[in-house]
């Protein structure tokens, strides 16, 4: 894969880029802040765009709200956000842009998973969605509504379909058959009245629409706008 | 409806000043120095009935042993129309005894600014207060009272009636004003030091701000990235051993050593400074906060945009103390957090369905108390024994609409 890697600090960026590279994907270009990364995807389009939150000059959310022009002006392109701590305000403006698909958002030390790492990478680029299991970890948080109906091991399930993992993942991570998997995320379903899909990707965001409007009052947080007193 | 003292609260619209309690308070302000006026009078019947040289003895007896007591009155009775609490600027005598007590006082200023107010406010202050009232009262309570005077129709009484209640608005307003303007002397005599004080608190609370703020950039950009890489290398390590060896077992330890550092260091630093709050606001931080308490909280925070920099920090500590305090001692099984603007205050409610029996004197809520004040903002705690507690914050903010 091309990959563009946005990540200020250099020490991260080179390592960062080390590592991909020896997984056999193609850095085409590294930059230190959020305006390089708009100008260099603009001339060179990638596959994903990996992108540190906070970024120079404001050492803010540079880095998000980089990623997140990029969604508008490129529907489709894939974008893996990396955070050194994960908040659901951001993850949530990431997902409501282009439709959640392609999207990553992950705390930076996951980094150190190198395979894992590596793998929510190419999952991202392949459009599928990627949330930060302490993301959802919070949005699990909140027992209200029918998530309390879900027996200890279906919650660990959903949990694991919020993050964005496959059936066959989610077997590996608990160690049981694919077929129980299955069995777990029908009934998950059922009890807390989604529809059943077919597809992966569309239930992951099925279950994670879910989650956030548990998360949400009725009458939701409104940050205001973002001008500055 | 908040403001922190009558004057400040006639800054207000006409409507929300005439519909609180400030003309009230005011008015009991007043009314305190009925006090006064008793003992003035009783000093004149005394020069009446027992001559001059007696009346003048008894005053200066009088003033010598009520000084004290009459400026402690006078402190305690600037709550009504100030809601920051007067200080006490006389200082502990260094032993017991009614001798050092004496020493003391004798040798401290404040006691002599005791003395001198009280004569101004037994000679000319309390006729003044007494017939601001009166006088203020009594045009539009005699207008209100035509149409029952003798001799008058309803049809000439009525309008009467009209402009006597139109005119008690004026009225208000008059008596908070001098009210007001009472208690700033008051305050600037008996309790010199008060506005000094809660300035340089002010300046604390900024100066402490701007250093946690570079803690927090120093541990993120320096130590944090440090762990993220030194993790990252571990992991590329382990991938070049044969799994299953003994030096693999060591670098997943060593792997799972970084990690809960990492993990560690990560709720320090966001207890630090949340940069969420900089970047997206108040309700944001709140959401965010909330979302990782372990007690599930209802968060309802609606605000008309991004409020200036001091009251968000101030609101985003109240928040995060009172649901720490909610997880640790109320045995709640929900929380909530509710927020508006009103008024030209952020009004913020945290409350829980647990224990209740909070003691506000804790340290905790002390220096949620103190905080708060910094901003001359307000709080209110009702923690009964056996539930529920809920904590009401306002902190004032003038161009939050």
């Amino acid at each position: 894969m091309r990959i563009a890697l946005a990540e200020d600090v250099v020490l991260l960026r080179e390592g960062l880029a080390g590592l991909l590279d020896r997984f056999g994907h193609r850095v085409v270009a590294s930059v230190g802040d959020g305006e390089a990364l708009i100008a260099a995807v603009a001339g060179d389009r990638p596959d994903i765009v990996v992108a540190d939150v906070r970024m120079p000059p404001g050492f803010g959310d540079e880095g998000l709200r980089a990623a997140l022009t990029l969604r508008a002006c490129h529907p489709g392109l894939a974008v893996l956000v990396l955070s050194q701590y994960v908040e659901q305000t951001y993850a949530a403006e990431l997902l409501d842009s282009g439709g959640g698909a392609g999207i990553g958002y992950l705390l930076k030390d996951r980094i150190g998973d190198v395979r894992e790492f590596v793998d929510a990478v190419e999952r991202v680029a392949a459009g599928h969605t990627v949330v930060d299991p302490e993301v959802v970890r919070q949005l699990l948080s909140r027992r209200r509504g029918p998530l309390s109906r879900l027996t200890p091991r279906e919650r660990e399930v959903l949990g694991l379909v919020a993050e964005g993992r496959s059936n066959a993942a989610i077997a590996r991570v608990l160690v049981v058959t694919e077929a129980a998997v299955s069995k777990h995320i029908a009934a998950i379903l059922t009890k807390l009245d989604l529809p059943p899909a077919a597809d992966d990707h569309r239930r992951v965001l099925a279950v994670l629409a879910y989650l956030r409007g548990q998360a949400d009052p009725p009458y939701g947080v409104r940050s205001g706008d973002r001008t500055r007193p | 409806m908040l403001a922190r003292t009558a004057l400040a609260a006639m800054t207000r619209g006409p409507a929300a000043f005439l519909r609180s309690s400030w003309p009230w308070r005011s008015l009991a302000y007043l009314l305190c120095s009925a006090v006064h006026a008793v003992a003035a009078c009783a000093a004149i019947y005394a020069a009446y009935a027992y001559g001059t040289g007696v009346a003048a003895l008894a005053v200066v007896i009088a003033l010598a042993v009520l000084a004290l007591p009459a400026a402690a009155f006078e402190r305690w009775r600037l709550r009504l129309v100030d809601r920051a609490p007067a200080g006490n600027p006389h200082a502990e005598p260094p032993r017991p005894g009614p001798r050092a007590w004496l020493a003391t006082r004798i040798h401290e200023q404040a006691t002599w600014r005791d003395l001198g107010f009280a004569v101004v406010a037994v000679s000319v202050m309390w006729w003044m207060d007494i017939g601001l009232v009166s006088s203020a009262l009594w045009l539009p309570l005699l207008l209100m009272s035509g149409p029952f005077q003798p001799g008058m129709t309803p049809s000439q009484g009525l309008p009467l009636l009209v402009a006597g209640v139109l005119l008690l608005p004026l009225f208000a307003y008059l008596m908070a004003a001098w009210a007001g303007t009472r208690a700033l002397v008051t305050r600037a005599v008996l309790a010199p030091g008060d506005a000094e004080i809660i300035r340089s608190r002010a300046r604390l609370v900024d100066a402490f701000e701007a250093e946690r703020r570079r803690i927090e950039r120093d541990l993120h950009d320096g130590a944090q990235q440090r762990l993220v890489s030194l993790s990252m290398k571990i992991g590329l390590a382990r991938l070049d051993v044969p799994p299953g060896s003994p030096v693999e077992a060591r670098l997943a330890e060593a792997h799972e050593e970084a990690r809960h550092a990492l993990a560690e260091l990560r709720e320090l630093i966001r207890g630090v400074h949340p940069q969420v709050l900089t970047d997206r606001g108040l309700g944001a931080a709140v959401g965010d906060v909330a979302g990782r308490s372990a007690v599930p909280v209802d968060v309802d925070v609606s605000l008309p945009g991004r409020l200036p920099r001091a009251v968000e920090v101030t609101a985003f500590y109240v928040v995060s103390e009172a649901l720490a305090n909610i997880a640790k001692h109320s045995g709640a099984r929900r929380g909530f957090v509710r927020g508006r603007v009103r008024d030209g205050a952020l009004v913020l409610e945290i409350g829980d369905d647990g224990v209740g029996g909070a003691d506000p004197a804790g340290t905790g809520l002390a220096g949620l108390a103190d905080r708060v004040a910094v901003t001359d903002g307000m709080m209110t705690l009702s923690s009964p024994a056996g539930g529920p507690t809920s904590l009401r914050v306002e902190i004032p903010c003038q161009v939050c609409g």
